[in-house]
């Protein structure tokens, strides 16, 4: 630390170069943040809040929908605290471009998905109201609806029985998700199962549900419980495919293709030019202060500092520009989020993303800095002070 | 006066940079290989051309000095023109199967809002309805070239990742399907029988899901069927497993209802006719499109989104980029910076030094962008993967690495050398001779 200010003059020695350098670390750091938030938004698998839930599906089609008669059985399997369900509507607002993620849902769902957090009155409300619906903070924004608005949602899939396509919902309660909830939690629409079985065209819906979400005493039951849920209705026509929430959100992340791959490879790529940048300028950088290095050795100052010194030049480089293009990065990512009309639901860069950027810079740094750094600790006075 | 008159320079290379970048946008390749020729012609013909290539030659020559620096612009540029080529890649490729899917002449008609066949229920009334609308082509028999049909998903294992599930799509067809899609074609075994449970699989469903080899039996809604035969069509299609109508309504209990009828048209013009006979039909709230529109309109949103993420990571990874060619651009004309003062004190003018830095760097960039331009196309063309279409199913398409795409991954590599080079070449020729006899 004491070598501080040496370090710095040395950085800015010439400032040009040192200021050309920082850009490049800068938009690559930038680039680092905004497709992390990418990966992260088509990532919600690591939510906590799902640790002790289960879903089960069909086996055989996420189309397919199941007997509402397993609920009891479902709920009589040791290890299950509660059982609830729930079925896609596939909602637009006004104009097909707006689509709403809505779901018909069972009473005690929101009790299961104890991240959204409903104040108690609205709660009330809710289960009072059979064309309630409760929303999302972030979509409830995106459309302008407030608590005791009156708002039409058509189905793409469900018509009423007098045939309308458009359904009247009230809304009752707006939503805030508790922090750890997946990424856009905030962006749902949930309406009574009742109400959606009871006003449907196709009747034999009151029969059966979309699929169940499964409330266990402990996530360490997840195993166990699963395969008692599907031994339930193994051999019928309707088997069922019980996984934990993280992998049934995983397996449907990864339908859309593997955005992680794409990310990494164009990081890959980045990050090597990044290398072979920073790595010739702090080799330059080091040539040309030959004589000045030796001058230190010189004057005292052993080969191991010189050594620390030139290494913590490259890990300063790196984390300047890396700091500077993450805090862009930062500012950014919003604005883009917002810009694109809730379309790409970016979260903000976390702790997370800030953790992995500080470590690849200063890897990044240690390892443009390793040659120069060598070169400079094995340097021989003599020969360098006569410019050999 | 003097800060004035930097100030200027300043101000009119920077518009000379943003007068360049949309002269060259705009600018098709028929005018890029003019400018090429006329920069040789000039170069062989003019005195100062003669310079010029003089000067290029010795600072050509040097490069092998410089190699690290200059394989920072060469990788660097490689790297931005690699990467955007590819995300373009994938939104045309994405973009071209589905447009392919598509044509004029027939056209599709599901239930009034349902944006997909997924969603869509047509009762047999209307079906028949729609299939017997003035308009719609008839075979030698007389009777209506059309195809009932309805789209299921299933879940399937992928090829790479047995352990995780993918929607396949699952469409049940009518006869007449083969009339209606003349393009595909059957590549091995047979095609189903109407009755029996025996699918054919795409050759893009084939390629992505495990288990989909002729011959093999597969669990769908709770029995087992055959499959018979694969096909090839060369667009959205592939991604598909196909069976009769009948056969795949039974097993999921749709009665005789189907999600969508596909129509051949009498020629393309008949489509509005047909259109309108069937909105002015009191029987029906249908919405008919032609298959074209109907499967382009599918292609959209994605392919915009994978545009506007390659341009928007290209531009950022380009600025990182200028800045690397400015730095090695800056440091090799200070090596040579004796050599350059001391051609300009024997008489060689700003020109022809500021050219020969230009035309060096823009050479790098050339290379560069080739190079990137290269890997990609050999890594990527007909790349195939598979993501969420409309019908919350998977789309096999391949990625494709057209001419046009590699020109335009070219034209940024050129663009990118251009900036990086003319700064340092300006400087180089303007620094005072007597400076920069003194230095070193």
């Amino acid at each position: 630390m004491k070598y501080m200010h040496l370090i710095w003059a040395a950085l800015f020695r010439r400032k040009t170069r040192t200021f050309f350098t920082l850009v490049s670390i800068l938009a690559a750091f930038l680039l680092f943040g905004m497709l992390d938030a990418t990966r992260a938004a088509f990532d919600s698998g690591d939510s906590v809040a799902g640790v002790d839930r289960l879903i089960t599906t069909s086996r055989y089609s996420i189309i397919q929908s199941l007997p509402a008669s397993l609920s009891t059985r479902i709920q009589a399997i040791p290890g299950v605290k509660s059982v609830g369900y729930a079925n896609w509507f596939g909602g637009i607002y006004q104009d097909p471009k707006n689509f709403v993620l809505s779901f018909a849902v069972s009473d005690n769902y929101l009790d299961i998905y104890r991240e959204i957090e409903l104040p108690a009155e609205q709660r009330k409300v809710f289960d009072a109201t059979r064309t309630g619906a409760v929303v999302g903070a972030a979509l409830a924004k995106r459309y302008g609806w407030k608590v005791g608005d009156k708002v039409p949602l058509q189905s793409t899939i469900f018509p009423q029985r007098s045939g309308d396509k458009t359904w009247p919902f009230d809304i009752v309660g707006i939503y805030t998700p508790a922090p750890g909830a997946a990424n856009g939690s905030d962006q749902q629409f949930f309406f009574h199962h009742k109400y959606f079985e009871d006003a449907n065209a196709f009747r034999s819906l009151g029969t059966t549900v979309g699929w169940y979400v499964i409330r266990l005493t402990g996530a360490d039951q997840a195993d166990r419980v699963a395969r008692a849920v599907d031994a339930l209705s193994a051999n019928s026509d309707h088997e069922t495919k019980t996984q934990t929430e993280q992998a049934f959100n995983a397996s449907f992340a990864k339908q859309l293709g593997d955005i992680g791959l794409i990310v990494s490879a164009i990081m890959g790529a980045v990050f090597f030019t990044l290398i072979l940048l920073t790595g010739n300028t702090m080799a330059q950088a080091v040539r040309e202060r030959t004589s000045e290095l030796a001058v230190l050795k010189t004057i005292g100052f052993s080969s191991r500092s010189v050594l620390g010194m030139v290494l913590a030049e490259g890990v300063l480089l790196l984390v300047l520009g890396g700091v500077l293009g993450l805090a862009l990065a930062g500012v950014v990512v919003p604005i883009v989020a917002k810009g694109s009309g809730g379309m790409l639901n970016l979260p903000p860069i976390g702790t997370q993303t800030w953790i992995v950027g500080v470590v690849l810079m200063i890897v990044i740094g240690a390892l443009v800095g390793a040659l120069p750094a060598v070169r400079a600790m094995r340097l021989n006075i003599v020969d360098a002070l006569a410019g050999r | 006066m003097k800060r004035l008159r930097k100030f200027g320079f300043g101000l009119g290379t920077l518009v000379i940079v943003a007068v360049f970048l949309v002269v060259w946008i705009a600018l098709p390749w028929q005018g890029v290989v003019a400018l090429g020729i006329a920069l040789t012609l000039w170069m062989g013909l003019t005195r100062r051309g003669r310079q010029t290539w003089q000067v290029t030659a010795v600072g050509l020559a040097t490069v092998t000095q410089r190699l690290g620096s200059s394989s920072v612009v060469v990788v660097g540029i490689a790297g931005v023109v690699g990467v955007l080529v590819a995300m373009l890649a994938m939104s045309e490729g994405f973009a071209e199967t589905l447009r392919s899917t598509g044509n004029d002449h027939t056209a599709i008609v599901l239930r009034g809002g349902s944006q997909a066949e997924l969603n869509s229920i047509l009762d047999r009334d209307s079906a028949n309805v729609v299939i017997q609308a003035p308009g719609v082509k008839k075979d030698a028999q007389g009777r209506p070239i059309a195809s009932g049909e309805l789209v299921v998903v299933a879940n399937l294992p992928r090829k790479a990742d047995t352990s995780s599930d993918a929607n396949v799509p699952i469409r049940g067809v009518s006869a007449d399907v083969w009339a209606l899609r003349d393009h595909v074609k059957i590549i091995e075994g047979r095609t189903f029988k109407p009755g029996l449970r025996e699918l054919i699989v795409g050759k893009g469903a084939r390629s992505q899901f495990a288990g989909l080899d002729v011959g093999k039996t597969l669990r769908l809604a709770g029995q087992s069927w055959t499959v018979v035969g694969e096909f090839e069509s060369h667009d959205a299609l592939e991604s598909e497993l196909w069976g009769d109508t009948q056969s795949v309504a039974s097993a999921y209990r749709r009665g005789s209802s189907v999600q969508s009828v596909t129509v051949m048209l009498d020629s393309p013009k008949a489509f509005d006719t047909f259109k309108a006979n069937l909105a002015a039909d009191p029987r029906l709230k249908v919405d008919a499109s032609t298959t074209q529109e109907y499967f382009s309109k599918q292609s959209e949103g994605l392919t915009k989104v994978l545009r506007a993420v390659g341009i928007t990571v290209g531009i950022i990874m380009a600025i990182g980029a200028v800045f690397g060619a400015l730095n090695t651009m800056f440091a090799a004309i200070q090596a040579r910076a004796r050599e350059i003062a001391t051609l300009r004190a024997i008489g060689f003018r700003g020109l022809p030094v500021v050219v020969s830095v230009m035309l060096e760097t823009m050479l790098l960039a050339l290379l560069g962008g080739a190079l990137g331009a290269g890997i990609v196309w050999v890594i990527f063309n007909g790349y195939t993967a598979s993501t969420l279409g409309a019908n919350f199913s998977q789309v096999v398409f391949r990625f494709h690495v057209s001419p046009a795409l590699l020109w335009t991954g070219i034209k940024w590599a050129l663009a990118i050398g251009f900036i990086g080079g003319l700064f340092p070449a300006l400087r180089a020729a303007r620094v005072p001779v007597t400076t920069a006899l003194r230095e070193l």
